[in-house]
């Protein structure tokens, strides 16, 4: 049996979490997991503006701060924080933790061979719009293969203590050390499908150590205290979802059950670089206090096609504030929200969209929103998107004067006028996989 | 009889991309049928009017007592496109606990 423990739901999780794992108990392997779909574009601007960055930079100094319980306890750390640069981000690592052994996973960085694969043939549709790669290709800002486990499991088996790959899948974090210790085989279907269902089940932290969870909410116990998860694996795909014991939250199978559905699509069909996963197999039992068993997976063969992370600059947006307080709340910031449309209306200004929600009356659930009146005050908040930056710049001058100029008790306007952000959007795709080669190199 | 979804289930809900993913579990398993015959993907559709743009697509998981529903094109366009406050529709499977079912008498016993 192996313990995988998460440490990382995201970039920008809690910090103490995978400080906490190595300290509180037993533990084999940390995963963890820092990016999202549009984070490979931000590193990559900050590659383009500096070639020493584009990693998560909080992974080194997490890993000087925790290097000595590693060696101690002998953890092994598997991260997908290289981001566009993991060489870069090992050598940070070296330098802060120099007795630690770290190998890097390259390969799933295609930004310089997207011309390469247009001229033999390859169009990259949009997997959503249908749309040919070519639409946008001036506009792309980075591009990523995503890879599986096999290549992260190689680098275990080179003998790293720490792991760092690019975008590889969330799943392959906690997959790759069942695959390097268990020895299993490229063909082992039912063993990856388990192996990348353990990956889904941990991959957003405390998510399923039960924060974000439904059922008795209240009742979890010391939740400024929880616990990240921990996969205990075992070598026939069996396996447990636990936490440290004496730290806060809950593992139960109802916790376990909603974030299985978490992000979920077809459940017979969970498709990753390593194989696909039926999600209607899973067996679920309570083992115990704060530890539920996980069997019966089944899967079946790998894709021929990998996935594309693609991102590209799509355009701008912005997004405003005020506030309007009682009597008739509401009603002052949809008067307000009509000021503001007229105002754009009549400069000539035009967006791809403008949108308005009431903060306070129907912005989490719109039309489903449950009435609500006479609230003591509302938030208006504006959102406007184009491609025009000078058009959508002077819509957050549009909002603040109507402090002055619109309805009565307006207020919440200390920030001053809102920023103008990039909007960059994501392109999934498709690739053949023999297309993509990673390689495993130990960083000295 | 008519009941809120939220006394014989329970919900998360995420994205991807524009698309909603609404997980609804039975919290107890027995009820399981109740929600395949009641939680149509043309009632979520119904019920969620005008904010999804495109069709609701549902998915079965009896070994887990839940059904698993996309709702393209719900999201404001979704990841950093969207302008919505829930550009990931984080709550929306809270909402759709407020949706009524109907069940029969002695059902839920």
């Amino acid at each position: 049996m192996i313990r995988i423990a998460n440490g990382q739901g995201f970039w920008g999780d809690w910090l103490e979490a995978p400080v906490r794992l190595v300290e509180q108990g037993p533990i084999d392997y940390l995963a963890l997991d820092y990016l999202a779909e549009i984070t490979m574009s931000i590193l990559q601007k900050q590659k383009e503006a500096d070639p020493n960055l584009g990693y998560a930079r909080d992974f080194p100094p997490l890993i000087a701060r925790i290097q000595r319980r590693l060696i101690e306890r002998d953890v092994k750390v598997i991260a997908n924080a290289g981001g566009v640069n993991p060489i870069a981000c090992a050598r940070e690592v070296r330098r802060l933790a120099p007795s630690l052994k770290v190998a890097v996973v390259t390969g799933d960085d295609v930004f310089g061979r997207l011309d390469e694969f247009l001229a033999a043939g390859h169009a990259m549709k949009n997997m959503d719009t249908g749309e040919p790669l070519s639409t946008i290709r001036d506009r792309i800002l980075s591009a990523n293969a995503y890879i599986g486990a096999f290549p992260l499991a190689e680098a275990l088996a080179a003998g790293a203590d720490v792991v760092i790959a690019g975008r590889c899948t969330d799943t392959a974090l906690s997959l790759a050390p069942m695959i390097h210790r268990f020895g299993w085989k490229p063909d082992e279907w039912d063993k990856l499908a388990a192996g990348t269902i353990a990956g889904h089940i941990v991959e957003c932290g405390a998510q399923c150590t039960g924060g974000n969870c439904q059922v008795d909410w209240q009742g979890i116990p010391d939740m400024a205290n929880i616990g990240y998860p921990i996969i205990e694996a075992d070598h026939d795909g069996r396996f447990s979802i636990t936490k440290h014991e004496g730290t806060g939250g809950r593992v139960s199978v109802d916790v376990v059950k909603e974030q299985l559905l978490y992000e979920l699509g077809d459940p017979k069909n969970y498709i990753t670089p390593d194989c696909v996963a039926d999600f209607t197999s899973i067996q679920l039992k309570d083992a115990g206090p704060d530890r539920v068993q996980v069997s019966g997976i089944r899967g079946s063969a790998r894709p021929q096609m990998l996935k594309l992370s693609i991102a590209y600059s799509y355009g701008w947006k912005a997004i405003g504030t005020l506030v309007y307080s009682a009597p008739q709340a509401l009603e002052k910031s949809q008067a307000a929200d009509k000021i503001v449309r007229q105002r754009l209306h009549q400069l000539g200004l035009e967006f791809e969209e403008i949108y308005t929600e009431f903060f306070g009356v129907n912005a989490c659930w719109g039309p489903v929103a449950l009435p609500n009146p006479d609230p003591p005050e509302v938030q208006l908040r504006i959102g406007v998107r184009g491609q025009d930056r000078k058009a959508v710049d002077r819509f957050t001058r549009e909002l603040i004067p109507l402090v002055l100029s619109g309805p009565p008790t307006g207020t919440g306007f200390g920030d001053g006028r809102p920023p103008v952000r990039e909007v960059v959007a994501y392109w999934p795709a498709l690739i053949p996989r023999e297309l993509i080669q990673t390689s495993v190199e130990v960083v000295e | 009889m008519k009941i809120p979804l939220s006394r014989i289930a329970h919900a998360r809900s995420g994205d991807k991309g524009d698309t909603s993913n609404i997980g609804i579990i039975a919290s107890n398993a027995r009820h399981y049928p109740i929600l395949a015959r009641e939680v149509t993907a043309e009632r979520v559709k119904h019920f969620f009017g005008e904010m999804v743009k495109g069709n609701v697509e549902r998915y079965e998981l009896p070994n887990l007592g839940a059904l698993n529903f996309l709702l393209h094109g719900a999201l404001g366009g979704g990841g950093t496109l969207s302008l919505r406050i829930d550009a990931q529709g984080k709550t929306l499977g809270a909402a759709l606990l407020r949706m009524e079912i109907e069940i029969g008498d002695g059902e839920l016993r």
